[in-house]
């Protein structure tokens, strides 16, 4: 596994973070770990519902202030 | 001081026009020089593209001599670079010419890449070259019915083109007077219709009003040769005509230069400075942040460059950040349109869409050879 890539999409709202994950999600390699920041909560759940769906893993969540921390990794 | 500009699209133009009014003086007393290095000696206004896939806008209409969007101070040469010597403060251009710089600006653009997509770039069109266009319109007219489904690659330039172009064939299949024998398939890659949730809401309304048929945490994995799409998430869509919103790249020359993965620029959110260069500017979708590629990014971030570089030759540091600030036209259909505005800290809140924002946006489209000029 190389090193965790760090997406910072704080205060970003158009693409906005999850289609950040998705366009870097595409460069990685299986077993890659990604961990995007973001300051919209909707990306608690937006996240995790593309990631289930298209059968990657969810590492966990964390927040920090108003930014969350959501680590995933690339699993196929 | 010399300040290279590579590029001469949207970004690349404003930096170059209001630097030249700012530093005029400097320039012409040789304290400064402004150079600019492009592709091209012709400036496209890209957002008519979607109108020339529709024959609305013959091509000829989408340029203008580049040279007279240009300030008198400005250096201007057709040469595209092929090598960027960051180290040596110098770049390589195709006919083998060095130009060398104290302060480098990047604003090459992006490009769509459907060859990325396996089977995408033959069994679909999209509107995001000339030629491409061309043969959008070709096959749109050809067209009598059947499913056409839109699908959209991240990333993207301009955000609200996945929209627009199901709006605009919908209206162009009704208009021909056969809306009956055609249906709508929408796509998107994330969980509603839109990137920005107020215009997804909105959105929403409309394709219902309409009949279109959406289907949203789609991915495109592949398309086989009978036009059906296969999602990364095991879904599939069929088409008779497929329309594309490819993923982008940045350019060629800066993934041959080991700049940036897939073309994009490494970039301070602020500061706009290349990661790990204090003297390299990226401009417009050149830049790898996470916001929107649209020509009103490329604006506000020239504006911004343009005024920390004359404040390096007046002051000898730079004044100010980039915001994060976008600004996005959202045509509304029957005459109407709203706008989405916001930045780092403010989030967009559109409001009702209404005629005048419409006929404003009517006029951007001249504006926006006044705008490149730096004039607005
Ligand atoms: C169909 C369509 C509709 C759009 N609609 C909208 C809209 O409604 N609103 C909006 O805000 N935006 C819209 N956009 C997006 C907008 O046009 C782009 O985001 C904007 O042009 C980006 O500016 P830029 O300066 O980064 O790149 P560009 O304007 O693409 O310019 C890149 C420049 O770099 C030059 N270049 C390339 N390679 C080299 C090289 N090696 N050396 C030197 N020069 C080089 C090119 O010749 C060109 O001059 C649309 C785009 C398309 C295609």
């Amino acid at each position: 596994m190389s090193e965790r890539k760090i997406i910072d999409a704080r205060g970003t709202y158009c693409p906005g973070p999850l289609m950040e994950l998705i366009a870097a999600m595409k460069q990685a390699e299986v077993g890659d770990e990604l961990e995007i920041l973001s300051t919209d909560e909707g990306s608690v759940n937006d996240v995790p519902e593309w990631i289930n769906k298209v059968g990657h893993e969810m590492v966990g969540t964390t927040q920090e202030g108003d930014v969350w921390h959501i680590v995933v990794r690339k699993a196929k | 001081m010399k300040i290279l500009i590579v590029g001469g699209g949207m970004g690349g133009t404003i930096v170059a026009n209001n630097l030249a009014r700012r530093i005029g003086t400097e320039v012409r007393a040789g304290k400064a020089q402004i150079t600019m290095l492009s592709a091209s000696d012709r400036h496209m206004y890209q957002p008519g593209l979607l109108y020339t896939s529709i024959g609305r806008l013959a091509p000829d209409e989408l340029y203008r001599d580049q040279r007279s969007l240009l300030e008198p101070e400005i250096e201007f040469h057709v040469d595209p670079v092929e090598t960027f010597d960051l180290d040596n403060n110098r770049v390589v251009t195709k006919s083998g010419k060095t130009h060398s710089y104290d302060q480098l600006v990047i604003a090459t653009g992006s490009r769509a890449a459907p060859e990325t997509i396996p089977g995408l770039a033959e069994n679909s069109v999209n509107c995001y070259t000339e030629a491409a266009a061309l043969e959008m319109l070709r096959q749109v007219r050809d067209f009598k019915g059947g499913t056409v489904a839109v699908v959209v690659g991240v990333p993207h330039k301009c955000p609200m083109i996945p929209l627009e172009v199901t709006f605009v064939l919908h209206d162009y299949f009704k208009d021909k007077g056969i809306a009956d024998k055609v249906q709508f398939q929408y796509t998107y890659p994330i969980g509603r219709l839109h990137a920005l949730a107020p215009v997804a809401d909105w959105a929403k309304g409309e394709f219902a009003r309409l009949g279109i048929n959406t289907t949203t945490l789609f991915n495109m994995k592949e398309v086989d040769g009978n036009k059906i799409v296969h999602s990364e998430e095991g879904e599939t869509v069929d088409a008779d005509l497929l329309i594309s919103v490819p993923p982008h790249r940045g350019m060629e020359v800066i993934e041959k230069n080991e700049m940036g993965a897939n073309g994009f620029i490494p970039t301070d959110r602020l500061s706009l400075r290349m990661e790990g260069r204090d003297n390299v500017y990226i401009v417009g979708d050149t830049t790898n942040l996470p916001i929107s590629k649209a020509g009103s990014t490329a604006h506000f971030e020239a504006e911004t460059v343009a005024e920390n570089l004359a404040a390096l030759i007046k002051f000898g540091t730079t004044v100010r950040d980039y915001d994060g600030k976008v600004f996005c036209f959202i045509e509304a259909g029957k005459e109407r349109a709203t706008y989405a505005m916001f930045d780092y800290n403010n989030p967009p809140a559109p409001k009702a869409p209404n005629k005048a924002v419409h006929w404003f946006k009517m006029a951007y489209n001249q504006l926006y050879w006044a705008s490149a000029r730096g004039l607005l």
